[in-house]
C-alpha cells in the first residue's frame, strides 16, 4: 500500500512544555487509523500540525502524497485533502444542509453565489453518504448524529482524501455509532484514510487497523489493532493495569431506599418496576430513545410521571419538581455536563456550593467566605480534583476533572440516592478509573447509585446488578455477576 | 431528487415572515375598513416616503445583526454625516454625487472606527456603540453648538421627482429621492446577503465564529465590511432625512435608534446572530409603519404609538419562541 502522509521527527513546544517529542506517524491510502492517548497526550496537538494550524519545531519532516512540506498551512492542508471534523462539528446551525455542505464555494473573492451548483454538490454527496433529509432543512433541526453526517459531507465535497474525526463518537448512541462505522468502512474502501481519535477503546478496535499510542508527547508505538486489546491498549496508554473485575455485592447492601412501582409516562416509558438499595450500585442501559434519561429524569421530578408510585424509604412520595427530589436526597448528575451541570464561566468555588448554599448561610441568611472556603477545600481533596486555584472558571479544567466538579457539587448534599447519566463521556481512561473510584466508594458510605450509560462494559464490570430499557419497558434486571457483554448487548439491541 | 413546490411553501407557511405577513394583511383590511383615507395611493407613498429614513437605517443594522453584532450609534453617524456633508455643500457648493459622496465616506469611517474597537479589542458591540453614540453626538454638540441648518443648496431642496404619473383627481406622484434610496437599498443588501458569498459568509459569522475562522474565512475583514455598511447606510439615511425635513438638525436623529431596532426585530432577526432576512425587515418596516400610521389614522393620540409597537414586539417575539418550544423534541426540554 502506498502511504498517504509520511511524518517523522515531529516535535512540538509550547513556552517549556514538550507537547510532542520527535514523533513519526504514517497513514497509508484508505487505511482507518486510530490516534489515542490520554488527554494532554499530544493527540490534539498532532492533529493540529497535520492541519496545518500549527508548524512542528525544525527538525521534523512532512510528506503528503510523496512531496515533502516543510511545514503546513490550513490552506496547504485543505488543499492536499486533508481535513478535520473537530468535536463540535463546527457547523452553522443557522444556514441549510446544503450550504454547510457546499460552504468551501463561499471561499475566494467576492463572487456572486451559484445555488444550484451548490445544491447539486450537496446533494451528489449525501448520496455517497446516504443521508435522507431535505437538503433545505436547516442544520439546527437534525439530531447531533444527522449533524455529524453533513459534516461528513462537508469534508467529503472538498475532496477529503484524509479525513480526521475527533471523538467523533461521544454524543453518538450506540447504534449511530454503528451506522457511523459502516460509512467508514465504506469511505474506506474509495481510498479515503481516515483518522479516529477515541476515548472508546472498544470502538477504536472494532473499527481500526492500526492503532497509534501516544503518552505524555511521545508515540509508544503503532500498533495492528487485530493483535491488541482494550486492556493491553490502556496499558499502553496509561503505563498502568485497568483491570476490572465484575462487581460483587457487599453482604452489607442494605435496605431498600427507592421503590418504584409501575412508573408510566406516555410516550416515553411504561410498567417500570424497581428497587435501589443502599450501598448498591445500578447500571441501567439501553439505546437512546428507550426511555432511560426520561425515566432518570422522572426519579429526579422533572418529568412527571403519569402512573404508578414511588417510596422512599417505604414511605410513599410525590416528586413534582426537582426541588422536592434534592429536598429528600435525590440527586441527578445530567448527561450534559457542560451545558446543564456546570456553570463554566464561574469559579470553582461557586459551582461546588451551588447545591447547599442554604446549609452555608449562616447569621441573616448571609454566606460567610471562610465557610465556602472550607467546604471547597474538603470536597476537592475528597474527589482528588486538580486545582490550582479554586477562584479560577470551571472551564479552564479538563473534562475528567469537570465531570468530579459535578459530583463533589451533589455529593454535597449527602445525597441518599444518586443518578448518574453517562458519568464518563468524554473523559480519558485515567479519568474513568477515577470516577469509577469515586462511585464505588459512594455505594460503599451507604448511597444508592443508579448509573446510566451507552457503554456495556461500563454497566457490566462497574455496577452490581444491571437494568435494560427497551422501548420504554424495563427488559431486563439481572445480577452483573451472572450476565456477560454479549447477553446485555442483545437485550438491548434485539 | 427535486422537491415539489410545496415542500418549500409549507417551509415559508412555518416561518417568522408568513405570520407577519399574515398581521399586515389583517391591519391592513381592518384599518382601510375604519378609514378610507388608509388603503389610498396617497398615503402609500407617504408612508414609503417618511419612513425611507428608518427603513434604510434598519436594512444597515440587519447586516450587523446577522454578523452577530449590534451597532445602536447609526443615528449619531447620521447627524454627523448631514451635518458636516450639507455644510460643506453650503460652502463650496456641490450635486447629488459629491453630496452622497461625502455622506457615505464620513459614515464608512465611523462605522470602520466601531469594527476597530470591536473586534481588535474584542469589546462587545453593544458598550462600543453606546460610547461611540455618545462621543460622535457629543463632539457634533460641541462644535455646532446644537444650531440648526435651514438654508440648503436649491438643487438639494428640490430634490427628486422621477417617473411622474397621475392617479385619480389631478394629483401626481413620482419617485422621490426618499423611496429611490430606499428600493436601491433593499435591492442592494438583499444582493449582498443573497447573491454574494460575502453575505453569505456574514451568515455563516454570525452563526458560528469559531467554524467561519477555521473555514478560512477573514473574520476581521467581515466585521469591519459590516459595520462600514452600516455607516454608509446611516450616511444615505441622513441626506434622505434632511431633504425630507428641508433642514439639517443635529439634535432630531439620536433618540431614533429604538424605531429602527424595533423594525428589525419585529421582522425576525436575531440578536443572537446569523437569522434574518431582508424580506422579513421589509414585513418589520411596513409593520411598524402601518401601526403608528394607523393610529393617527384613528384618531388615537399618537402618544398611544409607543405603547402599541412595544407590545406587538413582545407578542411577537413570543409567539415565535412558543413556536420554536413546540418544535424542539420533548426529551431535549429539561
Amino acid at each position: 500500500m502506498t502511504n498517504f502522509l509520511e511524518m517523522s521527527g515531529i516535535s512540538k513546544r509550547f513556552g517549556g512544555v514538550h507537547a510532542l517529542r520527535d514523533v513519526d506517524l504514517t497513514l497509508e491510502v484508505g487505511e482507518v487509523h486510530c490516534l489515542v492517548g490520554e488527554n494532554g497526550s499530544g493527540k490534539s496537538t498532532l492533529i493540529k500540525i497535520i492541519s496545518g494550524v500549527e508548524a512542528p519545531e525544525a527538525g521534523g519532516r512532512i510528506i503528503i502524497s510523496g512531496k515533502e512540506y516543510p511545514k503546513l498551512s490550513p490552506v496547504y492542508s485543505t488543499h492536499c485533502g486533508i481535513q478535520v471534523i473537530y468535536q463540535d462539528l463546527s457547523l452553522f446551525s443557522n444556514l441549510t444542509v446544503v450550504e454547510n455542505i457546499a460552504m468551501a464555494h463561499h471561499l475566494g473573492g467576492v463572487h456572486t453565489v451559484n445555488w444550484s451548483s451548490m445544491r447539486a454538490v450537496a446533494v451528489a454527496t449525501m448520496a455517497k453518504v446516504g443521508i435522507e433529509v431535505d437538503p433545505e432543512t436547516k442544520v439546527s433541526e437534525l439530531s447531533i448524529a444527522g449533524r455529524q453526517l453533513v459534516a461528513i459531507c462537508r469534508a467529503l465535497a472538498a475532496d477529503a482524501k484524509l479525513l480526521i474525526m475527533d471523538e467523533p463518537t461521544a454524543s453518538l448512541t450506540r447504534h449511530e455509532v454503528n451506522t457511523l462505522i459502516k460509512l467508514v468502512s465504506d469511505l474506506k474502501r474509495s481510498g479515503i484514510c481516515v483518522v479516529f481519535v477515541s476515548h472508546r477503546l472498544d470502538e477504536v478496535l472494532e473499527i481500526a487497523e492500526r492503532v497509534t499510542v501516544l503518552r505524555d508527547g511521545a508515540k509508544v508505538g503503532t500498533f495492528a489493532a487485530a493483535a491488541i486489546d482494550s486492556g493491553k491498549l490502556s496499558h499502553l496508554m496509561t503505563g498502568k493495569a485497568f483491570e476490572y473485575q465484575k462487581q460483587v455485592p457487599d453482604l452489607a447492601v442494605g435496605a431498600v431506599v427507592l421503590q418504584v412501582q409501575g412508573l408510566g409516562r406516555d410516550g416515553d416509558y411504561d410498567d417500570v418496576s424497581l428497587q435501589l438499595r443502599a450501598g448498591e450500585v445500578v447500571g441501567l442501559t439501553g439505546l437512546l430513545g428507550s426511555g432511560r434519561t426520561e425515566l432518570a429524569l422522572s426519579l429526579f421530578g422533572m418529568n412527571p410521571p403519569d402512573r404508578g408510585t414511588m417510596a422512599l424509604d417505604g414511605h410513599r412520595i410525590a416528586l413534582n419538581t426537582n426541588a422536592d427530589a434534592i429536598r429528600r436526597g435525590i440527586a441527578y448528575v445530567s448527561e450534559d455536563r457542560l451545558t446543564l451541570g456546570l456553570i463554566l464561566d464561574q469559579s470553582i468555588t461557586s459551582n461546588v456550593t451551588l447545591t447547599v448554599l442554604e446549609r452555608l448561610a449562616g447569621t441573616f441568611g448571609l454566606i460567610g467566605t471562610r465557610a465556602r472556603q472550607s467546604h471547597v477545600a474538603r470536597w476537592v481533596a475528597e474527589l482528588g480534583i486538580k486545582v490550582s486555584d479554586p477562584n479560577n472558571a470551571v472551564k479552564t479544567l479538563s473534562g475528567g476533572n469537570q465531570q468530579r466538579i459535578v459530583l463533589a457539587k451533589w455529593m454535597a448534599t449527602n445525597p441518599r440516592v444518586l443518578i448518574l447519566d453517562s458519568p464518563t463521556v468524554g473523559v480519558d481512561i485515567r479519568a474513568k478509573d477515577g470516577i469509577y473510584e469515586i462511585i464505588r466508594r459512594l455505594a460503599r458510605e451507604g448511597v444508592a447509585v443508579l448509573m446510566i450509560s451507552d457503554e456495556i462494559p461500563e454497566v457490566l464490570y462497574h455496577s452490581h446488578r444491571v437494568l435494560v430499557m427497551r422501548e420504554g419497558r424495563l427488559t431486563a434486571d439481572v445480577m452483573a455477576a451472572d450476565t456477560s457483554e454479549d447477553a446485555l448487548r442483545q437485550a438491548v439491541n434485539a | 431528487m427535486p422537491k415539489p413546490r410545496f415542500a418549500s411553501f409549507g417551509r415559508f407557511r412555518r416561518s417568522h415572515e408568513f405570520w407577519l405577513l399574515i398581521v399586515i394583511l389583517v391591519l391592513c383590511a381592518s384599518l382601510g375598513a375604519a378609514n378610507g383615507q388608509f388603503l389610498t395611493m396617497q398615503n402609500l407613498f407617504d408612508l414609503l416616503t417618511s419612513y425611507a429614513f428608518v427603513g434604510i437605517l434598519a436594512l444597515g443594522l440587519l447586516v450587523v445583526l446577522i454578523a452577530g453584532g449590534i451597532d445602536i450609534s447609526f443615528t449619531a453617524t447620521a447627524s454627523v454625516a448631514q451635518y458636516v456633508t450639507l455644510s460643506v455643500a453650503n460652502a463650496y457648493g456641490a450635486n447629488w454625487i459629491c453630496v452622497f459622496a461625502i455622506a457615505i465616506g464620513i459614515g464608512g469611517a465611523l462605522g470602520a472606527l466601531n469594527a476597530i474597537f470591536i473586534r481588535k479589542l474584542r469589546i462587545p458591540s453593544i458598550i462600543v456603540s453606546v460610547a461611540t453614540l455618545n462621543i460622535f453626538y457629543g463632539l457634533l454638540i460641541f462644535f455646532t453648538g446644537g444650531k440648526y441648518i435651514y438654508s440648503l443648496p436649491d438643487w438639494f431642496a428640490t430634490g427628486i421627482f422621477w417617473f411622474e404619473f397621475e392617479w385619480g383627481k389631478d394629483t401626481s406622484y413620482g419617485v422621490n429621492l426618499q423611496i429611490l434610496a430606499l428600493g436601491f437599498s433593499f435591492l442592494f443588501t438583499w444582493l449582498l446577503l443573497n447573491r454574494s458569498n460575502i453575505g453569505r459568509q456574514i451568515y455563516a459569522m454570525g452563526g458560528n465564529t469559531d467554524a467561519a475562522q477555521r473555514l478560512g474565512f477573514h473574520v476581521f475583514g467581515l466585521n469591519m465590511l459590516v459595520y462600514c455598511y452600516m455607516g454608509v447606510m446611516a450616511g444615505i439615511a441622513s441626506l434622505v432625512q434632511a431633504q425630507l425635513a428641508q433642514s439639517v438638525a443635529p439634535t432630531v436623529l439620536v433618540g431614533k435608534e429604538l424605531d429602527v431596532v424595533a423594525a428589525v426585530v419585529l421582522g425576525g432577526a436575531s440578536l443572537m446572530g446569523g437569522v434574518g432576512t431582508v424580506f422579513g425587515t421589509f414585513l418589520g418596516l411596513a409593520l411598524l409603519a402601518i401601526l403608528q400610521n394607523g393610529i393617527i389614522l384613528l384618531g388615537v393620540s399618537s402618544y398611544w404609538s409607543p405603547f402599541f409597537v412595544g407590545l406587538v414586539i413582545l407578542i411577537s417575539v413570543s409567539a415565535t419562541a412558543w413556536s420554536q418550544r413546540e418544535r424542539r423534541p420533548r426529551s431535549a426540554q429539561p
